[in-house]
């Protein structure tokens, strides 16, 4: 087949320059017989006829620059450059005689002295090599992108088999989710009910406790009054508690203190519960101080014994270390003050008492009692198990039925991509093709997102989301184009053209950023190759014939 | 390129500390703190994203925030206290000197009067006895101002009469108080201290301002203040507040003042005068404005981040050149002083409406009108050239004899610049070279900003984007064009940097008040400021241009100094410290000059490198008296707006007017992203004007002239090749221009001085005296009114040949591709037609010669051709410089320099006449011999069009049409 082609082009090579004699400087041949020199010569426009000898005489006479095909004169000429060996070419006339060689076969430099070395036979080869080399990609390309179109095929049809057979097992669960919320909902009724009979129940022993608490503080606060231990608490003994003072002038007079005993001299313990119900709110405890210590702000003396108090969560960064060192030593710590702090020593009452409120949280004591509950409610322990796993049956399958939706909409999505006439694009979907530069990462998932990572750290730009297919009318799918990206400052977010070229691998080949913060980048891919046509047809060589 | 991010002071003191940087106002600025800022970048660039567009004023002083110009403005005009002590007048034959005293604290001043060559006169007043020497401009002068013999008229007790030569011109010193009055006739042309501002800060020692309370200190500051100074006497809390004079905060910033006021200040009364001129640069109007009620005129080179239009405030360069002109004179005041400048301008008509100068006419008012100009200078002496003209052509010859005139550029330079910041890498230059041939738009000259550097060190470039520079230069070379590239005079603070390194060891770099090497913040970071006013310094720079030094240069190479204010980031108002010190002197004395220097040595530089014979070209954006024998300036950052497409005009013609013709603004605007309406506007302007480079913002989107659709890049193309073919005109402009000063751009008033209706229009301008152009700079146009001058004067359409008459107002319709400019009857003009990808593939090209007739059917021209680009045209006369004129239906080329020597394989392809009649033959005379030309006539037009006379354009010839 070589050998065909050189034979040809050396034909052609005697051709042109044998038909260079018979027509005016810059002709092509196909417009040979216009000019022909024993005839005047009208303009191709047919807008005036001159003398033939003002063909190529410097000087324009035609509008449209026809008198002059080898001059400068015009300016809106055109020179035809032969180029034999290579391929022929129209040059505007300004860059006859420039100085600058435009043609291969030095034909356009005639009468400058520019020093032009005919390169068509040289650009003839290499132009070949490079098609000869593009038409085997293409070639390879294209045989890679039937497979490619094959495995599309296959995989669509193997999404479509398993879209359908979601859509039916969604059907399915549906179903049975509806079917086991109904059992979930039936179990739950005794437990429902155990749960409430549980409510009623802890609040009664709330109550039950709480009022044996205040028995308790009754009788402590009882004998702390009753300071001679006669088994009544005088008024001078209720007297020495500042703060029952009700008047609050100050002073705590007897008369006061008389008033709350009803009139009495002094009361004995069962007297003392009236008593008690009317100064409990104020009364302070002998065995605390009188001013409690806030506990929010202690002072500076007393951190130390709060940061091993477990009531910290989180030991100070800096002690991290050295505790970790004590760590088996302090366990003892733990336990004595573990012991310690059962004596209201820094707490005020307040704040103990709003502990013990809160203590058992509702929701854990109902789990507590549903598992591990002493025997008076085991008949809510069998029906509350029934129950959970019922609920866990249910959430079970919602759960599986959620999981189907999702797989579905993946397919849905992916089916609604556009991959190309004969979906030979699929296979870069849910890829991603990267290209490291000397400072970036770039990083292009097709049909994806495209960006950029700095090399050495800092974190990821996103140069765009995928938009669309852009490329010109006659195949959109050359282009691919990726907006809103991460804004720029002072301007547009960052977008990026994706340049397909076929190519037997599949890689990001080349990135720039043309204009600020609008980025191009060029990908091979086999999928874009298009069927090679007959290589020799497209080689330079034979336009002259 | 570059802006001025709106640093904020206070931010700025918070760097030391950590604290968070200063917020740059655009990428370029953060890109350059990117190196060192890393990780707080994106953190600046989120408190970046509300940034507005406009000039941050609060950045720059206002009169009231510059403590010297607040001190003087409050002077208020009265009797003067100074006094000329006429017994000490000393007369040589072309100087006097006289003694001036301050009646107030008796400190004595020198006057001395020199009458200049050339109707000069020059007037210098520094202290008799300073505490030491003040700063008196250096380099600015081509050299000692020849002078001419003066003589004493008459003389008595009141003052002294001085002959200024033949033309009844009289100089009349007045003694009491002081005052200078120039006479012609029993006119007076103007005068000076005659509203007694005349205030000179004499040198004194430090007192303590505290334990003076009475104030007499601050009485004493302003001499010329006593007279008020009596009355504010009484008000000891207002005079105590009056600081600054020691000392001066502004922002965050803290000027040491370590000598004190030292201001300088004198008025000027223009009787008759009611349009004033030039002062640039200022982002204004043609004709100056009054000040009054608001700030004055500020010449203090500052790189002003977008920058506002129509108002007084300081842009990169300064000027200190006023013109005065009525229907009929035309003077000139040159105020060399290279410290921040402040000019006041007041008139006595400037609030009168139309109506109230027709009463004054009807009523015969007697007052004549006046413009007053008060000029006031932080430091240094009072040095004026008063240039007495009396036609425009007279006051631009004597201003070119003070200060030369404008370098004559390569020819490449007068043609298309592509620039952006910034082509990114030498595969994007070879892109947008290859652009440019496959659309068929011709270039001369690719453009590289600081991105192409290693890490902002110039004279070097990035290893990644140009590992290849002279390859990239070579194949930029085999297009036959060329390349600039950016060199800014801020050097990078780096031991690995050989610049540096040497600057440094060699202790070149300007020092700040402790005498340390002073730095500051611009792109590269930390960076050193050489002393350019050091010439020892500027002999080094300009050696760092030689092919060996500056390596991947080539002699297709050329420089741009930007950032030459000087731009220093962190400094107070954008710039150095005013008690940065140049040697002994404070950078307060001559901050002015510092871009001056930069371009100076720059040039030095491009010159050396040749051995001498090639021409420089260098671009420069910070400017001074005299900075046009040093090349190109242009506008700085403007913005893709309509108003600063508008602004152009007037901006480049103010700066025409003070001797720096090759003026341009960036095409496109520098800031923000043009319409394509806008940018094919531009492209339509810039193209008839003398700089003519398009440039664009790093964070815009890509604009070369193909990117907006084929008929836009039709249009684009269109307007560049009109530019390319009238360079043979432009080229002849700057010829002269170069030899004799006349500007190239030209306001109407300077060819039409009677014509008052001319004498504000700046939408339109002349090109040299032969081309009136008024582009379009409306949006939307559908027509526009040009004023076309010149009673009984006629003008050409070029486009379409139609003949207009002059002195109308002419209403023309415009389409996208109209760019209304027409021929004066009377004038020759050459083109060369055949417009190529650059100017130099067009250099043996033919002529087409454009013969305009004027109503008595003449025309003159000038044909100047040289090889464009060496020194040979001065060294070795090697050029061709012809008269062409038509008269007597006779056309004629005559060499107006017999002793140049030049050839040219240039020829007369064409010859049209506009405004003909039909020839019955046309004969060619050469060498003896008569040939018979063919002609064409287009009777519709009037055009004879004379077909291939085919003459060389170096060539004695005649042709007459019979």
């Amino acid at each position: 087949m070589t050998g065909t082609h050189l034979l040809f082009i050396s034909l052609a090579l005697s051709l042109g320059a044998a038909v260079e004699v018979q027509r005016p400087r810059g002709v092509p041949i196909t417009k040979r017989q216009f000019y022909d020199e024993n005839l005047p010569f009208t303009c191709l426009d047919g807008s005036r006829t001159i003398p033939f000898d003002r063909v190529n005489d410097d000087y324009c006479d035609c509008k449209d620059g026809s008198d002059e095909p080898g001059t400068s004169a015009c300016p809106n000429g055109n020179f035809h450059c032969t180029n034999a060996g290579f391929r022929p070419t129209f040059i505007p006339s300004s860059r006859i005689n420039d100085g600058i060689c435009d043609c291969c076969d030095t034909t356009d430099e005639y009468n400058s002295g520019a020093k032009c070395e005919n390169t068509c036979k040289e650009l003839g080869r290499k132009e070949r090599e490079v098609l000869q080399r593009m038409a085997e990609i293409t070639k390879e390309g294209f045989l890679l992108k039937q497979q490619l179109i094959e495995e599309a095929k296959a995989g669509q049809q193997e999404r479509q088999r398993k879209l359908t057979e979601m859509q039916n097992s969604r059907k399915e669960m549906e179903e049975k989710v509806e079917a086991l919320r109904t059992v979930k909902e039936t179990a739950e009724v005794p437990e429902k009910e155990a749960k409430e009979r549980h409510l009623k129940a802890w609040e009664e022993q709330k109550a039950t406790s709480r009022a044996e608490k205040d028995k308790a503080k009754m009788t402590e606060a009882f004998f702390e009054l009753d300071d001679d231990a006669d088994g009544f608490v005088s008024l001078a003994e209720l007297q020495t508690h500042a703060e029952l003072d009700s008047d609050a002038d100050g002073s705590f007079s007897e008369t006061e203190a008389q008033a709350l005993f009803g009139g009495a001299e002094q009361v004995d313990t069962a007297a003392f519960e009236r008593v008690w119900s009317n100064i409990k709110d104020k009364y302070v405890s002998e065995s605390q101080p009188v001013e409690p210590t806030p506990v929010t702000t202690p002072p500076e003396e007393s951190k130390e014994p709060l940061t091993d108090n477990d009531s910290e969560p989180y030991p100070d960064d800096e002690d991290i270390l050295e505790e970790e060192e004590e760590e088996e030593d302090d366990e003892d710590d733990f336990a004595e003050e573990d012991l310690d702090k059962a004596t209201p020593t820094t707490r005020s009452p307040e704040k103990k008492e709003e502990d013990e409120e809160a203590m058992p949280p509702y929701d854990s004591e109902t789990h507590a009692l549903i598992d591990v509950m002493p025997s008076e409610v085991a008949v809510t322990v069998l029906s509350s198990t029934a129950a959970q796993k019922a609920r866990d049956d249910f959430e079970e399958s919602e759960r599986a039925l959620r999981e189907v939706e999702d797989q579905i909409k993946n397919i849905e999505k992916e089916i609604s991509f556009d991959f190309g006439p004969s979906a030979e694009y699929t296979y870069l979907y849910s890829q991603c093709y990267e290209l490291p530069t000397s400072e970036y990462i770039y990083r292009l998932c097709p049909f994806n997102r495209v960006s950029q990572k700095p090399k050495y750290g800092g974190s990821e730009t996103n140069l765009g989301t995928w938009g669309a297919w852009a490329g010109p009318e006659e195949n959109k799918y050359l282009l691919m184009k990726y907006e809103h990206g991460t804004g720029c400052w002072q301007g547009p977010n960052r977008s990026t053209t994706v340049k397909l070229t076929c190519g037997k691998e599949t890689a990001v080949t080349s990135t720039s950023e043309p204009s600020r913060c609008e980025y191009l980048m060029e990908f091979t891919t086999p999928a874009v190759c298009q069927d090679p046509p007959n290589v020799d047809s497209s080689l330079p060589g034979h336009d002259e014939f | 390129m570059l802006l001025l991010p709106a640093l904020r002071q206070s931010e700025q003191t918070n760097l030391v500390g950590g604290g968070g940087w200063a917020k740059p106002n655009n990428t370029k600025m953060a890109a350059a703190l990117n190196e060192r800022m890393g990780l707080l970048l994106g953190l600046c660039f989120s408190l970046l994203l509300g940034s507005t567009s406009a000039v941050d004023r609060g950045n720059f002083k206002t009169c009231a925030q510059s403590s010297f110009c607040k001190r003087q403005r409050a002077l208020k005009p009265g009797q003067s206290p100074y006094r000329a002590l006429l017994d000490t007048l000393e007369l040589s034959d072309s100087r006097l000197t006289l003694q001036l005293i301050n009646d107030n604290n008796k400190v004595h001043l020198l006057l001395e009067l020199y009458r200049l060559q050339g109707n000069i006169t020059r007037v210098k007043i520094n202290e008799l006895k300073p505490l030491k020497p003040r700063f008196e401009v250096p380099d600015v002068l081509v050299g000692e101002p020849p002078t001419e013999p003066l003589s004493v008229l008459s003389k008595d007790d009141n003052g002294v009469v001085l002959s200024l030569g033949p033309e009844s011109q009289r100089l009349i010193v007045s003694a009491r108080p002081f005052r200078l009055d120039i006479m012609e006739g029993p006119q007076v042309l103007l005068s000076l201290n005659s509203r007694g501002l005349l205030a000179f800060e004499h040198l004194q020692l430090r007192k303590n301002t505290q334990v003076d309370p009475e104030g007499a200190e601050v009485k004493e500051n302003v001499d010329g203040a006593e007279q008020q100074g009596e009355e504010e006497k009484a008000d000891g809390v207002k005079d105590k507040e009056e600081d600054g004079l020691w000392e001066e905060t502004f922002k965050s910033h803290t000027d040491s003042k370590p000598s004190g006021p030292t201001s300088v200040s004198l008025d000027f009364s223009l009787p008759g005068v009611e349009h004033v001129y030039g002062i640039p640069e200022h982002a204004d109007n043609l004709k100056l404005k009054t000040t009054e009620g608001g700030d004055p005129y500020r010449l203090y080179n500052l790189d002003v981040f977008q920058y506002e239009l129509y108002n007084p405030m300081a842009l990169y360069g300064a000027v200190p050149v006023m013109l005065a002109h009525n229907t009929q004179r035309t003077m000139g005041i040159f105020w060399l002083n290279a410290a921040e400048t402040w000019v006041d301008i007041s008139s006595n008509t400037a609030g009168k409406t139309v109506f109230g100068k027709m009463l004054d006419f009807v009523q015969g008012s007697s007052e004549t009108p006046q413009t007053d100009v008060r000029w006031v200078s932080e430091s240094g002496i009072i040095d004026v050239f008063i240039m007495l003209g009396p036609k425009p052509s007279d006051v631009f010859t004597q201003y070119a004899s003070l200060t030369g005139t404008q370098s004559f550029p390569p020819l490449a330079a007068l043609a298309y610049h592509q620039c952006r910041w910034n082509y990114n890498d030498q595969e994007d230059v070879k892109a947008v070279d290859q652009g440019f041939d496959q659309h068929d738009v011709p270039y001369d000259f690719i453009w590289l900003d600081i991105e192409h550097t290693d890490g902002k060190r110039y004279f070097t470039w990035d290893p990644h984007k140009f590992p290849q520079p002279k390859d990239m230069l070579q194949g930029i070379m085999d297009k036959r064009r060329m390349m600039v590239a950016i060199v800014d005079p801020h050097i990078k603070v780096d031991s690995g940097y050989k610049i540096h390194n040497e600057i440094r060891d060699k202790n070149f770099y300007v020092k700040n008040k402790d005498g340390g090497d002073y730095e500051g913040w611009c792109w590269p970071g930390n960076s050193g400021y050489p002393d350019f006013t050091n010439p020892e310094m500027r002999a080094f720079w300009a050696s760092m241009f030689a092919y060996d030094q500056y390596e991947g240069s080539m002699e297709n190479l050329y420089t741009w100094n930007d950032m030459n204010e000087p731009s220093v980031f962190n400094g107070p108002e954008v710039t150095m410290y005013k008690d940065a010190m140049h040697g002994s002197w404070e950078h307060r004395d001559l901050h002015n000059l510092y871009g001056f220097y930069v371009q100076m040595a720059t040039t030095e530089g491009l010159i050396q490198r040749s051995g001498g014979t090639e021409r420089p070209f260098v671009l420069t954006r910070a400017f001074f008296a005299g900075s046009q024998r040093y090349g190109a300036v242009w506008t700085g950052d403007n913005a893709a707006e309509w108003e600063h497409l508008k602004i152009s005009i007037p901006m480049c013609l103010s700066l025409g007017l003070v001797g720096i013709s090759l003026c341009g603004a960036d095409v496109g605007g520098f800031f923000k992203s043009p319409s394509t309406e806008l940018l094919v506007r531009w492209y339509q302007t810039g193209a008839y004007q003398p700089f003519f480079r398009a440039h664009a913002h790093l964070d815009t989107p890509r604009r070369e002239p193909w990117l907006f659709g084929p008929e836009n890049t039709a249009l684009i193309r269109e307007a560049v090749r009109q530019r390319y073919a009238l360079l043979p005109y432009w080229y002849q402009q700057f010829y002269q221009a170069h030899k004799t000063g006349q500007p190239v751009m030209r306001p109407l008033w300077v060819e039409y001085p009677k014509d008052t209706a001319s004498f504000a229009i700046d939408d339109e301008f002349l090109i040299g005296r032969d081309l009136l152009v008024h582009p379009v700079t409306e949006e939307g146009a559908r027509g526009l009114t040009a004023y076309l001058p010149g009673h009984g004067e006629v003008w050409y359409d070029v486009h379409t040949f139609q003949k207009h008459n002059g002195a109308q107002n002419l209403y023309i319709p415009v389409t996208m591709s109209s760019i209304p400019v027409f021929q004066r009857g009377g004038s020759i003009i050459p083109r060369k037609l055949r417009v190529r990808r650059s100017s130099a593939c067009m250099e043996n090209d033919p002529y087409t010669l454009y013969v305009a007739l004027n109503p008595q059917r003449a025309a003159e021209g000038e044909l100047y051709i040289d090889d464009g680009h060496t020194f040979s045209f001065q060294t070795k006369k090697e050029f061709i410089h012809r008269s062409l004129t038509f008269a007597y239906n006779t056309l004629t080329s005559r060499n107006l320099c017999t002793e140049s020597n030049f050839s040219t394989k240039s020829w007369i392809e064409k010859v049209l006449i506009l405004g003909a009649s039909k020839p019955k033959k046309v004969t060619l005379q050469m060498d003896g011999k008569e040939t018979s030309v063919e002609f064409e006539f287009d009777a519709s037009m009037s055009v004879l069009t004379l077909r291939k006379p085919g003459m060389n354009a170096g060539a004695d010839w005649t042709v007459k049409l019979q």
